[in-house]
C-alpha cells in the first residue's frame, strides 16, 4: 500500500500500541533549553529516575540570555538562574552536546540542531517548545512537547502519541521575485487560518517549495504551528543531502551512504492519500504582512488593512476590532502607509545565514529612517554570526544604522532586555504577533528579512526597495 | 496527579477565540524554575492595569474591572468556558500550571491547539470539546444566569446543565483511564521498559548513524 512521509516516520519509531490507538514512540533527538526544562529534571530526580539515553541530548540556553555586553554575564537574577540551573542539570546528567552561555556555537536550539548535523532525516525530534516543527524541514517528525513530556522523554527516551490526520499543503510553481519561504508560510496560514492544521500533520510540497533552499524550508516548517499544526515536514532531496554532508553530527564513510540511501526513501509515495490537500499557486504569493495579533491575520504587502465591517461572523468581527484597536490602526488603511518605531531581524524563523544576506542585499548602500528608534539584527548562532562576519555582512547592518548583536531569542519573545515599549510597532521576522509577545502593550507585524530590511530603510511597510534591490 | 471522576463547578465564560499561551501566562513568569505559584498570573496582562513582574505579590495590584474573571460573580470558578483554538501557540505547560492554580479543573471550548490539549490531561484538567451550536447556548445561559453551574461526568463522558440536558463529549479511552486513576505516564511507560530496550538496540544495529 502506497504510504505518505508521515505514514513512514510513525511507522519506523513505534514501540508499542495501546488497544485505543495510544502508541508509544520511540524519540532518536530530545533537544533541551533552559525555560522549559527545569521541572522536568527536578521530576526525574524525585521520582529518583535516571536519563534513559543522554547522548540523545542536545542543549544550549537561548530564549532568557541577552544579545550584548555578555562579558557582564546575565544580569537579570531570575533569568540567571534559570541558566544556571540548565547548566547543573546538564552538568549532572551528561549529553550529545552542550553548548552553554557564551560558547561559539550557542544560539537558538532550532537554528543549532541542524546546523551541527544533530538534526538527520527520519529522526523524531522532539523539545519543549513550540517551534520544533523547524526541523521537519529534514523529513523528521518533530514537535513541541510541554513539560510532563520532557520528563517522560528523560525517563523513557519515549513519548505516547495519536496518530495524527495527514494534510498535504502543496504549492506549485515559481515564487516571484522578492517572495520567500517567509512570505509562502504567512500565506499558507492566511488560508487555512490558525486552527486550520489543529489535529493534522502537514506534508509541505510541490514544485515551489522544492524551488526553496533547507533555510527556506526551516523557516516554513517553523510556522507550521502557527497553522495549528504540530509538525510540518519537507520530503527528503538532493537539497538535504547536500546540506548536511559534513556537518560535526553528521555520519561519516560507509554509514553515510548507507544512512544517505536510507534518507532518500523518506517521500510520500505516488498515491498516496492525505485526509486534506490544499494547493497553492506560487505566482498568487505576494510579500505578506501581518495587520493584527494572530498570524492568520495577514495580507499582502500592496493590500490595506481589512474593515471588520465586512465580516459576517460576529465573533470573528469582535476579534478583528479587538485587534486593530490594540494595533493602533484604522480598517482601510493602505498596508504602506503605516510607520514603524523598531525592526528586528532574528528568531528561529529567520535567522540563519541566507536570511542576513537577503536583508542585507536590501540594506546595502542604505541607512534606517531617522523615525526608526532601533534596528537589531540577532544571528541565530554563533556559527551564523561568524560566517556572517565572515562574508562582512555585519558591516553592511553596521553601515546602515542596525545594531549587530551576540545569538539568542532576543526580542522575539522578549525574555532578555530587548522588548518593545507599550504602543511601540515593530517589523519583526519572529514568527507571533500575539498581543504582548515583544513587550506588554507592544505591537508586532510578521515579514520576512527582506522586507524588515525595506520597512528599516522607508520607516513604514514598504516593497519598492525590496524588489528593485534582488539581484 | 489528582483523580478526576466528577465535578460540579462555577463555570466563567471567556467570550474569544485564538486564546494564546502568552496570553494565558505572559513570558516573564516562565523563568520561575518551579511548577506552582502561576494562579496570581494567569491573564496577568488582561486581568490587571499595570504591568506584572515575577515574584511581586498580586493582592495589591490594580485589578482591570471590565475583564471577565475579575467580575465577582465569577470568583471560585473551577469550568472555564471558551471559543474555538484555545491554547494556541507556546508549548508552555506553565499555561496549564497557571490555569489550574487559579482554580480551573475543566476546560470547555469548541476547539483547542494540539500541545496545549496535551499539556492539559498531563495535570488533570480536562479538556472537553464541544460543537459549535452546544457552546453558543451554553455562553448565552452562563451570562443569563449567575452562579451557573455544570457538571463533567468523566465516566459517563458528559457535560450536564443545571437544566438536566447532557451533552455527550470524546475522549481516548487511555486518556480518560489515566484521568480517573491519577496515573503518572511514566509509571506506565516504564512497564514497557524490556520492549524499549529491544527496540533500541535493533534500531542501533540498523540505522547506526542515529546513535553517534
Ligand atoms: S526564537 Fe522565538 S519562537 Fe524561536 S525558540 Fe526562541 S522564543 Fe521561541
Amino acid at each position: 500500500m502506497s504510504k505518505t512521509l508521515y505514514d513512514k516516520l510513525w511507522d519506523n519509531h513505534v514501540v508499542h500500541v495501546e488497544p485505543d490507538g495510544t502508541a508509544l514512540l520511540y524519540i532518536d533527538r530530545h533537544l533541551v533549553h533552559e525555560v522549559t526544562s527545569p521541572q522536568a529534571f527536578e521530576g526525574l530526580k524525585l521520582a529518583g529516575r535516571k536519563p534513559w539515553r543522554v547522548s540523545s541530548i542536545v542543549s544550549t540556553p537561548d530564549h532568557n540570555t541577552p544579545t550584548d555586553h555578555w562579558d557582564e554575564g546575565i544580569k537579570d537574577p531570575i533569568s540567571r538562574q534559570q541558566v544556571e540551573t540548565l547548566d547543573a542539570n546538564i552538568r549532572e546528567v551528561g549529553a550529545l552536546a552542550y553548548f552553554p552561555f557564551k560558547d561559539q556555537r550557542m544560539g537558538i536550539l532550532h537554528v543549532v540542531g541542524p546546523e551541527n548535523g544533530a538534526t538527520l532525516p527520519g529522526m523524531t525530534v522532539v523539545c519543549g517548545d513550540s517551534h520544533t516543527s523547524t526541523h521537519g524541514a529534514f523529513a523528521c517528525l518533530a514537535h513541541g512537547i510541554g513539560t510532563s513530556e520532557v520528563e517522560h522523554v528523560l525517563a523513557t527516551q519515549c513519548l505516547l502519541q495519536k496518530k495524527s490526520k495527514t494534510m498535504l499543503v502543496a504549492v506549485e510553481g515559481r515564487l516571484g521575485k522578492g517572495v520567500t519561504g517567509k512570505d509562502v508560510a504567512l500565506a499558507i496560514i492566511g488560508t487555512i487560518g490558525t486552527a486550520g492544521g489543529t489535529g493534522y500533520a502537514i506534508e509541505f510540497g510541490g514544485s515551489a517549495i522544492r524551488g526553496l533552499s533547507m533555510e527556506g524550508r526551516m523557516t516554513l516548517c517553523n510556522m507550521a504551528i502557527e497553522g495549528g499544526a504540530r509538525m510540518g515536514f519537507v520530503a527528503v532531496d538532493d537539497k538535504t543531502i547536500e546540506y548536511l554532508r559534513g556537518r560535526p553530527f553528521s555520519p561519516k564513510g560507509e554509514v553515510w551512504d548507507n544512512a544517505v540511501a536510507y534518507w532518500r526513501t523518506l517521500q510520500s509515495d505516488t498515491g498516496a492519500q492525505f485526509d486534506r490537500v490544499v494547493t497553492l499557486k506560487a505566482e498568487d504569493i505576494r510579500p505578506q504582512v501581518t495587520w493584527g495579533t494572530s498570524p492568520e491575520m495577514v495580507v499582502a504587502i500592496d493590500a490595506n488593512v481589512p474593515d471588520p465591517a465586512k465580516q459576517s461572523d460576529p465573533v470573528k468581527r469582535e476579534g478583528m476590532e479587538r485587534a486593530l484597536q490594540y494595533m493602533g490602526l484604522n480598517p482601510n488603511t493602505p498596508m504602506n502607509q503605516i510607520s514603524i518605531d523598531k525592526v528586528f531581524i532574528g528568531s528561529c524563523t529567520n535567522s540563519r545565514i541566507e536570511d542576513l544576506r537577503e536583508a542585507a542585499s536590501v540594506l546595502k548602500g542604505r541607512h534606517i529612517a531617522p523615525s526608526v528608534k532601533l534596528a537589531l539584527a540577532v544571528p541565530g548562532s554563533g556559527l551564523v554570526k561568524r560566517q556572517a562576519e565572515a562574508e562582512g555582512l555585519d558591516k553592511v547592518f553596521l553601515a546602515a544604522g542596525f545594531e549587530w548583536r551576540e545569538p539568542g531569542c532576543s526580542m522575539c519573545l522578549a525574555m532578555n532586555a530587548d522588548r518593545l515599549e507599550p504602543g511601540e510597532r515593530c517589523a519583526s521576522t519572529s514568527n507571533r504577533n500575539f498581543e504582548g509577545r515583544q513587550g506588554p502593550g507592544g505591537r508586532t507585524h510578521l515579514l520576512s528579512p527582506a522586507m524588515a530590511a525595506a520597512a528599516a530603510i522607508a520607516g513604514r511597510f514598504a516593497m519598492s526597495c525590496v524588489t528593485s534591490s534582488q539581484h | 496527579m489528582d483523580k478526576f471522576t466528577r465535578l460540579e463547578g462555577l463555570v466563567a465564560p471567556l467570550d474569544r477565540n485564538n486564546v494564546d499561551t502568552d496570553a494565558i501566562i505572559p513570558k516573564q513568569f516562565l523563568k520561575s524554575i518551579k511548577r506552582s505559584g502561576f494562579g496570581p498570573n494567569a491573564f496577568d496582562e488582561w486581568r490587571y492595569m499595570d504591568i506584572g513582574e515575577p515574584g511581586q505579590d498580586a493582592t495589591h495590584r490594580p485589578k482591570n474591572p471590565n475583564f471577565v474573571l475579575n467580575q465577582s460573580r465569577y470568583q471560585g470558578s473551577e469550568v472555564l468556558l471558551t471559543r474555538a483554538n484555545f491554547g494556541c501557540g507556546s508549548s508552555r505547560e506553565h499555561a496549564p500550571w497557571a490555569l489550574l492554580d487559579f482554580g480551573f479543573k475543566a476546560i470547555v471550548a469548541e476547539s483547542f491547539a494540539d500541545i496545549f490539549f496535551n499539556n492539559c490531561y498531563k495535570n488533570g484538567i480536562v479538556p472537553i470539546v464541544l460543537p459549535a451550536t452546544e457552546i453558543e447556548a451554553l455562553f448565552k445561559q452562563v451570562e443569563a444566569t449567575p452562579g451557573y453551574k455544570l457538571v463533567v461526568d468523566l465516566q459517563a463522558q458528559a457535560v450536564i446543565r443545571p437544566d438536566g440536558y447532557g451533552i455527550q463529549f470524546q475522549i481516548d479511552a487511555f486518556r480518560k483511564e489515566c484521568l480517573i486513576n491519577g496515573w503518572d505516564d511514566i509509571g506506565l511507560t516504564l512497564r514497557h521498559a524490556e520492549k524499549i530496550r529491544e527496540f533500541e538496540e535493533k534500531r542501533r544495529i540498523n540505522q547506526p548513524w542515529l546513535f553517534s
